[in-house]
Formats: C-alpha cells, sequence, structure tokens
C-alpha cells in the first residue's frame, strides 16, 4: 500500500496548487487593455488603500492584542480570569457581519443618531458624525475582530517566558513597566509578529467588509474586473499582485515562527509574578480589557440579537431552512474531506518522511493564507479551460456539447474550501500525530499487535481529539466563508454567509441578521475550544 | 544447554548505507547480555533486527532456537514473543498504568489479566499506582512501569534500548542494580543497548563492545577492562595511557618505569617497539620508589585521588592514589609499576 502513498500525495499538492500557479502565472501575462485601463485608473488606488489598510489593523490589532495580553498575563485585576479567555469572543465574528451591524447601529437612521437628535433637538446639519462606511472604519472593524490573532499569540509568549528573566531584570534596576518594554516585549517580538501576519492576511483577504464599505481595494478590484468588465486575464493578473502581498506575509510569519523557538528562554516553568493592580490602576486594567470585547463582540451581538428578534418570524422559511441546510451541508462534508485527506497526508509524512512528501505538504499548506477571491480566480480559470476543451472535443467528434461539467458545480467550491482550508485540518492532524512517537507503534508491535490493531487501540484514542477539532474548525471557516463561495457556488445556490451578505448589501440589515447570527453562533464553537485550552493549560503548571 | 537467542554473522542496513557488518553472539536462557558502544556505532540497529523493526541482509537470527530473520524468512514483529524496553518508555498515554501492563496480555481471561498485572507491579514495586496515568508519574516510576508492561506477557528476550538514559546519573546504575534484580528473580534473558560501561557492567553478564558496526570484543566486564583485544576496547573501556615499549623477552617489556612481565606470551619479537596500556591502578603512589614524576592535575573522587603525572620523559600517567595522600599540583612524587595485566599493542 506505501507504493501508492507517495504518488497519492504529489498528486493532491500538485492538484491544490493548481490554483496558485495559475494566478501566479499571470504576472507574466501580457497587458491587455482592461490592464492598462486599471492600470490608469484604479491600480494606484487599491494599492494605497491596501496599504493603508493593512498599516491601521497592524496599529489597531498591535495595541489592543499585545496591550490585553500583557494585562490578562502578569497583572492582577478584578476579571482577569474572565478576560483571558472571553478576549479571544470577536474571533467568532467573521469582519462583514460586524461591519454591517455598526453600520445599521451608526448610520443616520441607526439608533445612535436618532437618539443623539432626540435629545438636542439638531437637524440632518447640526452636527458630524463619523462615516462608518470609510477606510478608517473598515480599519475599526477588522481591529475589533482580528487582534485576536496577536493576542493569543503574545499571551503564549509572555506565558512561556522565563520568570527568571524577568527578575533578573528586575534586579538590574528595571521597574515593571520597563522590563516589560525592554525584556518581555523584544522576547515576545517574534511571536507578535507571527500573530499580525496571520491578521494581515485575513485582512488582506476579506471580501466582505471593503465591498460593504465600497473600498477600491484588490479584492473588491478582482470582483470588479471579472463581473463589471468581464475580463479574467485583467482579474487573474489583480490577484496575482495581491499574492505578492500574501507570499511577503508568509514568509514574515513563517520567519517569526522560527525564531520564536529560539527566543523560548527556558523549559523549566514556575507561576508567573502577579502583579497586583489597586484603584485606578485596576479601573484602567479593566476598561482596557472591557472596551474591545464589548465593542467587538458583546455590542455587536446585542444588536444582531435585538434585530433576529425583530425579524426572524418572517425570515425563517422554507428557503431559509433550505439554505442553512446547504450550509450545514457544505460545512461538513468540506470538513470530512479536508480531515479525511489531511490524515491521508499527516500518516504519508510520518511513514516515508521523503522530501517529495514533505516538500508537497507545505505546499499544500500555504493556502490558508490565499483570499478566497484569489482562490476563485485560480480555481475557474483551469475548469473553465478544461470544460471548453471537453465541450470542443465532444462537438467534433460527436457533435454534442457537454457544457459546463465542473465550472459552476459543487464540485467547484468543494475543490476551492481544500484549498484554502486544508492547511488548517493538517496542521491539527499533524500535532495529534505528533504526540504518538514512533516508539509507542514499535511498543505495541513488540507487544503482539498487528498494524492494524494498533491503529485502532493506540492511534484512533489518542487522535479523537484532534480530529475532532480539525473537523470543527474547518466546519466554522467553510460556514463563514464568503466570496469563493459567492464566486463558485452553482447557480441559486445559497448559503448562510451569502445570504446575509446579499441581505445586507440590499441595506436590509435587519432582515440579514438571523443567518448572520447563526453563523456567529457556530463560530462560537471554535472559540470556546480555544479559550478552554488556555485557561485550562498553563505550561508546567 | 540451548540458547535463548543466536545472532548469526548478520549485516543490515538502511537503504544503500551497510550498519552492521558480521555481527555474532549468542545468549544462554537468564543471561542479559548487552551492546556498549559510542553513539552510532550500531548497537541500536542490532536490537532492532532481533526485534524484527529491521530486516537482515545476510546472516540470521534465531530465538528459541526458531529462525525469526533471514534473507529468506521474516517473522513480523508482534510474533516474535519479544518484550522491548524504549528510551522514551513509549508508555500509552490514554490508558492507566494498570492497562498498560494488560496491553500484552492478549490471549488470557481477564481474572488472569489482572493476576498477572498485579504480580507484575508488585514485582517492579509500584502496587500502588495501578489507577495512574503515565503523566503523572516520574521518569524513573514511567520506567518501572515500561519494564513491568514488557516483561508481563513472559517473552523469550526482553530488549531494552537505552533505558536508563533519561534518567539522572546518579539515579542510573542504581536503577541498573534494580532492573538486573528484577530480571534475574524471573530469569529472563535480555539484551541492553547502552554506551555507558557503569550501566553495562551493573546489568550484565556479557558484554559486546561494538564499533563501526561491528563487534570488537565480547567478555566480562573485568576481561574488557584488563584484557582489550584492540585499541578501541582499550580506550573505551576505563581510563588509560599508552606507553611506548620495547620487547624483552616471551613476555615482558621495558618502558620508561621499569620492566614489565606479563601471563600471555607477546606476538612481537625482542628488540620490537609496542604500545603498552597502563591503567591508573596499575601505578602505585610509592614514596620509597626511585621513579618520581610531577603532579599535573588532580581530580578527588572520595576514596581516592586520580592523579595526572608527568614524568621526566615528557610522558603523562594517571594514578589512582588512596585519598589520604593529598599532594599539591607541581609537587614531585615517588611512584612504581604494580601491572597485574600486561596489554601490548603492536605498532603497526
Amino acid at each position: 500500500m506505501q507504493r501508492f502513498w507517495e504518488p497519492g500525495v504529489l498528486l493532491l499538492a500538485i492538484l491544490f496548487s493548481l490554483p496558485i500557479f495559475t494566478v501566479v502565472s499571470f504576472v507574466l501575462h501580457p497587458a491587455n487593455d482592461v490592464w492598462q485601463h486599471l492600470l490608469d485608473t484604479v491600480l494606484t488606488e487599491y494599492l494605497l488603500n491596501s496599504a493603508l489598510l493593512m498599516l491601521g489593523v497592524a496599529l489597531g490589532t498591535l495595541v489592543i492584542g499585545v496591550g490585553c495580553a500583557w494585562l490578562t498575563s502578569v497583572c492582577l485585576f478584578p476579571g482577569k480570569r474572565l478576560f483571558a479567555w472571553a478576549m479571544l469572543l470577536p474571533l467568532a465574528f467573521p469582519a462583514y457581519i460586524i461591519a454591517y451591524t455598526y453600520t445599521g447601529m451608526l448610520d443616520f437612521a441607526g439608533p445612535l443618531q436618532s437618539w443623539i437628535r432626540a435629545g438636542t433637538g439638531w437637524g440632518v446639519r447640526d452636527y458630524y458624525f463619523p462615516e462608518v462606511r470609510s477606510l478608517g472604519g473598515a480599519v475599526t472593524m477588522f481591529s475589533l475582530v482580528l487582534y485576536p490573532y496577536v493576542y493569543l499569540l503574545a499571551r503564549a509568549a509572555f506565558l512561556e517566558q522565563s520568570i527568571c528573566v524577568l527578575e533578573v531584570s528586575r534586579t538590574l534596576g528595571c521597574s515593571v513597566w520597563a522590563s516589560f518594554y525592554r525584556v518581555a516585549l523584544p522576547l515576545a517580538r517574534p511571536a507578535i509578529v507571527a500573530g499580525l501576519s496571520l491578521a494581515l492576511m485575513e485582512t488582506l483577504a476579506d471580501y466582505g467588509t471593503v465591498a460593504y464599505f465600497g473600498l477600491g481595494v484588490f479584492t473588491t478590484g478582482i470582483f470588479r474586473t471579472w463581473f463589471g468588465l468581464g475580463d479574467g486575464a485583467a482579474a487573474a493578473k489583480l490577484a496575482s499582485i495581491l499574492l505578492l502581498f500574501v507570499f511577503t506575509l508568509i514568509v514574515i510569519e513563517r520567519w517569526s515562527r522560527q525564531r520564536a523557538r529560539y527566543h523560548h528562554a527556558t523549559n523549566r516553568y514556575s507561576a508567573l509574578p502577579q502583579y497586583r493592580l489597586r484603584g485606578y490602576r485596576a479601573v484602567l486594567a479593566f476598561s482596557a480589557c472591557f472596551l474591545p470585547l464589548l465593542l467587538g463582540f458583546l455590542l455587536p451581538a446585542y444588536q444582531l440579537a435585538l434585530w433576529a428578534i425583530e425579524t426572524y418570524a418572517d425570515m425563517v422559511d422554507a428557503s431559509f431552512l433550505q439554505l442553512t441546510f446547504h450550509s450545514l451541508e457544505l460545512a461538513a462534508s468540506a470538513a470530512l474531506l479536508a480531515v479525511v485527506l489531511a490524515l491521508f497526508l499527516a500518516y504519508g509524512k510520518r511513514m516515508l518522511g521523503s522530501k517529495v512528501v514533505n516538500a508537497s505538504i507545505r505546499i499544500v499548506a500555504t493556502g490558508y493564507a490565499l483570499p478566497g477571491t484569489v482562490i476563485a480566480v485560480g480555481v475557474i480559470i483551469p475548469f473553465a479551460w478544461f470544460d471548453n476543451s471537453v465541450d470542443s472535443l465532444m462537438r467534433e467528434h460527436y457533435g454534442f456539447s457537454s457544457g459546463l461539467l465542473l465550472s459552476g458545480s459543487l464540485f467547484a467550491l468543494m475543490f476551492a474550501y481544500m484549498v484554502r482550508f486544508l492547511a488548517v485540518s493538517i496542521q491539527a492532524v499533524e500535532s495529534g500525530l505528533s504526540k504518538i512517537k514512533p516508539s509507542m507503534d514499535d511498543a505495541a508491535r513488540s507487544l503482539s499487535y498487528r498494524p492494524g490493531e494498533i491503529l485502532m487501540r493506540v492511534h484512533l484514542p489518542l487522535m479523537k481529539g484532534t480530529v475532532l477539532t480539525a473537523l470543527l474548525i474547518v466546519f466554522v471557516d467553510v460556514m463563514k466563508e464568503l466570496p469563493a463561495t459567492l464566486i463558485l457556488r452553482p447557480f441559486n445556490f445559497n448559503t448562510l454567509a451569502v445570504r446575509a451578505f446579499e441581505l445586507a448589501s440590499d441595506e436590509r440589515l435587519a432582515d440579514s441578521s438571523t443567518a448572520a447570527l447563526m453563523i456567529v453562533a457556530v463560530g462560537l464553537g471554535p472559540v470556546i475550544l480555544l479559550s478552554h485550552s488556555i485557561s485550562a493549560s498553563r505550561a508546567g503548571s | 544447554m540451548t540458547s535463548q537467542i543466536d545472532v548469526e554473522n548478520i549485516d543490515a542496513g538502511y537503504d544503500e548505507l551497510q550498519v552492521l557488518n558480521q555481527v555474532s553472539f549468542s545468549l544462554q536462557p537468564g543471561q542479559i547480555g548487552c551492546m556498549l558502544g559510542p553513539s552510532g556505532c550500531g548497537k541500536t540497529t542490532v536490537l532492532r533486527a532481533i526485534a524484527g523493526f529491521e530486516p537482515v541482509w545476510r546472516g540470521r537470527i534465531l530465538i528459541d532456537e526458531v529462525e525469526v530473520s533471514s534473507r529468506k524468512k521474516f517473522l513480523v514483529p508482534e510474533k516474535r514473543n519479544i518484550g522491548m524496553v524504549f528510551q522514551d518508555f513509549a508508555l500509552f498515554p490514554h490508558l492507566k498504568v494498570e492497562d498498560n501492563v494488560r496491553f500484552g496480555l492478549k490471549g488470557m481471561d481477564r481474572k488472569q489479566q489482572h493476576g498477572r498485572v498485579q504480580e507484575m507491579l508488585a514485582i517492579v514495586g509500584m502496587p500502588a499506582y495501578a489507577k495512574a496515568y503515565p503523566h503523572q508519574l516520574s521518569g524513573g516510576q514511567q520506567q518501572r512501569i515500561a519494564l513491568a508492561r514488557a516483561l508481563a506477557p513472559r517473552p523469550s528476550v526482553l530488549l531494552l534500548d537505552e533505558p536508563f538514559s533519561n534518567m539522572d546519573a546518579e539515579m542510573r546504575e542504581q536503577l541498573a542494580r534494580e532492573v538486573r534484580s528484577i530480571l534475574k528473580q524471573e530469569n529472563n534473558t535480555a539484551i541492553l543497548v547502552t554506551h555507558d560501561q557503569n550501566e553495562a557492567f551493573a546489568m550484565a553478564d556479557q558484554i559486546c563492545v561494538m564499533n563501526e558496526g561491528s563487534i570488537q570484543q565480547q567478555g566480562s566486564g573485568y576481561e574488557l577492562y584488563h584484557e582489550p583485544v584492540n585499541r578501541f576496547v582499550a580506550d573505551f573501556i576505563g581510563q588509560g595511557v599508552i606507553l611506548p615499549a620495547t620487547v624483552e623477552g616471551e613476555n615482558t617489556v621495558r618502558t620508561d618505569l621499569g620492566v614489565i612481565a606479563g601471563s600471555h606470551s607477546i606476538t612481537d619479537p625482542p628488540g620490537e617497539m609496542v604500545d603498552v596500556l597502563i591503567r591508573p591502578d596499575d601505578v602505585v603512589h610509592d614514596d620509597e620508589s626511585s621513579e618520581s614524576a610531577i603532579v599535573v592535575e588532580k581530580a578527588f573522587r572520595g576514596a581516592d585521588f586520580l592523579y595526572h603525572l608527568r614524568m621526566d620523559s615528557g610522558i603523562e600517567v594517571m594514578c589512582l592514589a588512596p585519598s589520604h595522600h593529598n599532594h599539591k599540583i607541581n609537587e614531585r612524587i615517588g611512584i612504581r609499576l604494580n601491572v597485574d595485566h600486561l596489554v601490548t599493542f603492536s605498532r603497526n
């Protein structure tokens, strides 16, 4: 059986890297008129907006993420234990959902402005109110839901730091805050940079928020060029430029993670010092943690719930149930497939460990950083080519048209999901598998167990947890996924995410809330899992 | 008497790389053998070949007089009736201690299993930990459970792969002696793999010193120390220096420290230059002696001092002296040779 494993792994790698190579190949593609037009008109805007967006989100997530991570890992103040895991809750919100929730709350007819006008008697032009649907607004939205990436990795880094290093700095004359700036922060820097790159990848990948806010960035540009101007080649060329940004981030992230290993100061852990904060300091610390939680989760969740209570009776009908079923069906089958493929790849790596296998897995695992729009473009082009080739062949030889075989099918959508989310399941399965040391297999065999029995008696019980985690994470990611689904879904095939986005785009914010709330509720699953592992684990204790 | 295990001229390796070269040895029932050598010498490969985790290229392996590995035959590990203790113990983290020990007891009914588990836990001195999980145990305790698990199915041969390397240095010898007494209690045949000679001495009846894939010498610890057959064994086992000497007669040589007589005859003809192995216990501190040397370095070891001495010829020797002979660095002290075992190596 092992003979088939390596070719199988290689085949998967080629298949799933097809979209990347397709898009990358368009960097060298000769420019056409549409491209020239884009170059003359909007490309500068896309570049500028993307750069500003990344800069703003970087600043926002750093301040919130690192600040809260430090507070919850080394300070003692009321609510600290709660905040330690609750800070992750905003992760349950896809950016596009929080974006239109805030738009609904803050626009002219929304509750806040109505309340201001009612209280003051001002008219439309009597006061200034910041516009949510702007670059600044987008930066705020992304910062509110993406800071947990930075928080998570920064906190882990702070907790792993040797207490001795911090104490040494105190004996050398640093105050608590000086030891933070001069020792703890530099030591945690690789981890923080890794978290930041993840947050920025998500920012670049977003379509729903920027589309809703009407911002010209690469993802919206790709949509516009493809569906507005009808030019696939120019869209792919845009996608290839976006990929350059993404690859830069991937390189930064991988490099930082490697450095983070060397910054791991010690293997001996002891309880971290806890600086008890009192009085106004405690209030400040509490507010600093509560505010992101309030704005990033509690308030929008509350607003969504209000809307949903108001509208669900009208919204929940047969078609709603059908699209809910579609979502669950898609997410469940994608999760299952992703885990089965991940098991195949991870066991291949464990058994063979050859260069070909390892390289293949690394390539497949790049997909997690790719924006859904880019993947969609990368899937459509080769699939359409395949359909057209088969079709013309059929016409030529048999005189009938085979039409579209792959494009616009669930197969294409599932394929795109695998490209994007296989990395997630591979990571989970590999981490689980790494806990089953090869010597355990040998031990079981020396105790008279056949390989099949070992799989059942040793691997299955040990892998159960990680496999379930992988299933859950992919399931939720697929539920939330918007751009690839939007582009690749079969005609009239709706999901919760697509429906919520469509309703919101039609300014039916309240109507979209039921679908949105369901996505958020499902999204809470992995967050709770993560929080649990955070509150349960403290290295060494 | 029939042997429990026979390894006959095996060659083995990974891919193209040959790791083992003509390795042979055998053990009687109840004997404890040891593969001793530096890392990369192939000792673990021998063990894995016996266990059936690696095939042999040439030669054959017999367990209980049944051929288990050869070029034609290969019995899978699970059918070989072997027990194995791993360097990292490889306890199953999802199973309690008692379930770990029970894991290999497949053919028995529940009651017999329980009895055997209790018996094994008692033998390794851990009956109170039956319900514990592996991660709740210390390294030494995990080691005992791994031993109990491997011995529970009454294997023909127990294989131990560097079982003490995760332990503190002080614990190793003690554990090795404990394991030896457990094995002897049940009359188990076992093979230990280690790079630590003290472990080997504490545990094994028969030691194979390995280097670069082949066995250099087989014997007891005493034989390896006092009668090494080549320079590698002389250097690897114990401490000592090599002195130049001239062959004088059939079993005598002359060195800077005088004439040494041995019980074995020397193959080199008289007048030939040879090298002589001088162990620290061959050099005796004696104030009356006409020979003397200068203390270059000294190490206090409790009951004795290990002195590094430089003789007037510039040659250095080591000397083991009782601990009340406390001399300073650069002091000149009298020494004389008292060699019980003359070991010479030809120059070419």
